[in-house]
């Protein structure tokens, strides 16, 4: 019901944000601004975050359109490094094509596909060291491919199998891997942010040289948890890298509900005075530049960064929707700033260090090795065909110890299992 | 061997001797929360313990629960054995979703890989005058939570001992503090003066390390005629009812409600074939309820 008017003041509005484009439109990203490589150069790392705002407002980039590296930000990689990332990013690539083939046949009820966003994964743990401490958020599994953590138990883990380290408990691609430098994956967004504090305030707190750095989307940061974390960090210095993978898309709600309309992420650093850099998220070498530069802050005692990675999401946000029924098609084809492989392998091409048959034999190599991964794993089951972790295994690790009634509920149901299924059951 | 030391101590003083010990005896133990540092707590709760252990060891924290307890998740999975104050249980709901998806859920999800040794203070309960803010009793929203144990004390000896065997366990536990007798036992009548709890059993606590296992109640006076489940501040009301109205209740301080002490409580409504429940939370979906269920489904009790 419309209040009535008690005066002549235009009505108020409220404003709901949409998207440019949607099905059926053709997307235009010409008014996305790309700056000149080094439009900002590098400063030093202990620079005061006060004088780098223009840095949370640009765009690093390292990688020209020539696919040539230049500017201040440069990380100057030996080749070796360089034709490691591309073999870490493709079999990625690979082994995500492949998971989201197994959910399609009905192997695992989810998958979740970083196409597109390969670098902010695999050149940022590339660039950081192999004991630092990283907490993902669901789309970071190039963090486990990057550190050789066997293929084997991702898929075990995707497919809840027998061989499945979590026993069953997690979500398809829900990880956890404390020696690998890997926290366990909560579906719950950005609680991870402040828990990635809590770590590098803990690692300072005993003389560590250690550091942790964090993972989100832009969806999420506008969960609580985002701001009591930057300001947690903020407050004591923490050893911690933020960093905002900005992929555009939150399932169907784009970054405008995470208020993208008014601001970059990575300005949400200069409110709670800490650094903070926005970065082609595409271009592998100025990832890698990013983090290596907040990593060197950081464990010089010269506290928190929050990197924001500008990139899209290529494909759906998991297995269980649709993008073609909420954001133009093609919009990945026509995105700005490119594929992060494809510019990681021009740039390789370009110095000399590559070639397109090389190339093309690696994509074969990688893909022959996750499908026999997956053979592999799959010997051990698939999602939902019996092989899998005793039920019973459901009760444990609630506690270091059992109590009673857990004990007690653990009995009933295998009570009621033979009930109902008889001794052929047990036996399975 | 000689008796350990003892002093009279109310229950913020037993409060911070456990704190005091444990900060002492291990280099993990760190103490967080809002105002607990260089003022030492609205309550006195953390009095002296900066300027003894360092200000990396017990320290202010910004006013956000969501970030003392998912700093504290951090920490503790780092390896440390955060201890962190929550000011008042009503003020922590904004850390809700820290303790319940990732606090508690933590070695569950990743089949013991990480793990989470955190001991969550908290005043509660009412009788302060505190308004709708700063008397809730929110212990069955926790004790709903798979992961978690909740521990509430009733007496300065049982908290320090108590506190020190939820700051040693492996798994989170909230720990719950009935404000109202931090200086003495509150027994209901609001025209009798609060005698310190130096005049009451429970105040000779030792100065040391010792431990009161979770998950054991305490039967605080033997009885015939029905068996009162209480906890809490109600422990002392329930005591002088008793004495006012001189029945033969068998009074039972569960001490622990999860995980609950089932057999102190089964053994005693066998012999009393009587229940009650007293507590001052919510009646609907209280723990009450759940401990109505308990008593009503072994067959061994009915």
């Amino acid at each position: 019901m419309a209040h009535a008017p008690k005066d002549n003041h235009a009505p108020l509005h409220l404003h709901i944000p949409e998207p440019k484009f949607r099905p059926g439109d053709v997307a235009d990203f010409s008014d996305i601004i790309v700056p000149e490589v080094d439009a900002n150069p590098r400063p030093d790392e202990h620079v005061a975050p006060a004088n780098i705002h223009a840095l949370a407002y640009g765009l690093v980039r390292v990688l020209g359109d020539d696919h040539q590296p230049s500017g201040s930000w440069n990380p100057n990689l030996d080749v070796d490094t360089l034709r490691v990332m591309l073999r870490k990013m493709l079999l990625l690539r690979a082994f995500d094509d492949r998971m989201f083939r197994a959910q399609r046949q009905g192997k695992t009820s989810f998958y979740m596909k970083s196409f597109g966003e390969e670098a902010t994964s695999v050149a940022t743990t590339m660039a950081l060291h192999s004991d630092d401490m990283c907490f993902p958020s669901y789309r970071q599994q190039g963090i486990l491919i990057t550190r050789d953590y066997p293929l084997v138990d991702m898929m075990n883990q995707i497919y809840s199998n027998r061989g499945d380290r979590l026993k069953g408990r997690q979500l398809p691609i829900m990880y956890s891997a404390k020696e690998y430098g890997f926290f366990s994956i909560s579906g719950n967004l950005t609680t991870q942010y402040p828990q990635a504090v809590g770590w590098a305030m803990a690692s300072a707190s005993r003389a560590d040289t250690r550091i942790s750095a964090v993972w989100c989307g832009d969806g999420s940061t506008a969960e609580g948890d985002f701001h009591s974390a930057l300001t947690f960090a903020a407050v004591y210095n923490a050893p911690v890298i933020f960093q905002v993978v900005n992929n555009q898309w939150a399932i169907s709600s784009f970054s405008g509900f995470a208020g993208s309309e008014r601001t970059t992420f990575a300005a949400r650093a200069i409110g709670y005075g800490i650094a903070g850099l926005r970065v082609d998220g595409n271009d592998a070498l100025a990832v890698y530049a990013a983090m290596q530069w907040a990593a060197n802050r950081a464990r010089n005692n010269g506290g928190p960064t929050l990197i924001e990675y500008f990139t899209y999401r290529g494909e759906g946000h998991s297995t269980s929707d649709d993008p073609g029924a909420y954001r133009a098609a093609e919009e990945y084809a026509l995105w700005p700033l490119g594929d992060p492989v494809t510019r990681l392998k021009e740039h390789l091409i370009a110095i000399g260090a590559w070639t397109d048959a090389q190339h093309e034999s690696l994509i074969i190599e990688l893909s022959v090795q996750v499908k026999a991964v997956q053979k592999e794993a799959e010997q051990n089951g698939i999602l939902g065909h019996g092989l899998h972790h005793p039920f019973e295994t459901m009760f444990e690790d609630v506690f270091e110890e059992m109590p009673w009634h857990l004990k007690e509920q653990c009995a009933q149901m295998l009570e009621e299992q033979k009930d109902k299924f008889g001794p052929e059951w047990e036996a399975r | 061997m000689a008796e350990p030391a003892t002093k009279k101590m109310n229950m913020i003083e037993a409060i911070n001797s456990a704190l005091d010990v444990m900060l002492a005896k291990d280099p993990e133990v760190v103490i967080m929360g809002e105002d607990v540092g260089y003022f030492g707590g609205v309550f006195r709760a953390t009095a002296g313990l900066q300027a003894k252990h360092g200000k990396t060891r017990v320290f202010d924290t910004p006013i956000s629960e969501c970030g003392i307890i998912g700093v504290g998740v951090g920490m503790a999975a780092y390896g440390l054995r955060p201890v962190p104050e929550i000011q008042f249980a009503d003020y922590i709901y904004p850390g809700l979703d820290q303790l319940v998806s990732e606090a508690a859920r933590l070695r569950y999800r990743s089949a013991n890989d990480f793990t989470c040794p955190m001991t969550v203070r908290s005043p509660f309960g009412g009788g302060i005058f505190g308004g709708q803010t700063h008397s809730q009793s929110p212990e069955s929203l926790f004790t709903h939570v798979c992961g978690i144990k909740t521990v509430i004390p009733a007496t300065p000896y049982d908290a320090k001992g108590l506190l020190i065997a939820a700051i040693e366990d492996n798994d989170p536990v909230v720990f719950f503090e009935p404000k109202r007798i931090y200086n003495g036992p509150f027994t209901g009548y609001y025209d009798r003066p609060v005698e310190p709890w130096s005049k009451h059993a429970g105040s000779d606590v030792p100065e040391g390390h010792y431990r009161i296992n979770l998950g054991e109640a305490a039967v605080v006076r033997e009885g015939e005629a029905v068996t009162v489940l209480t906890y809490g501040t109600m422990v002392h009301v329930v005591k002088a009812v008793v004495a006012d109205q001189g029945f033969d209740a068998e009074i039972i301080d569960l001490r622990t409600l999860l995980p609950l002490d089932i057999a102190t409580i089964e053994a005693s409504v066998k012999k009393t074939g009587r229940c009650m429940v007293v507590h001052e939370a919510t009646r609907t979906s209280g723990f009450g309820a759940e401990l109505a269920a308990q008593v009503q489904e072994p067959a061994s009790i009915i």
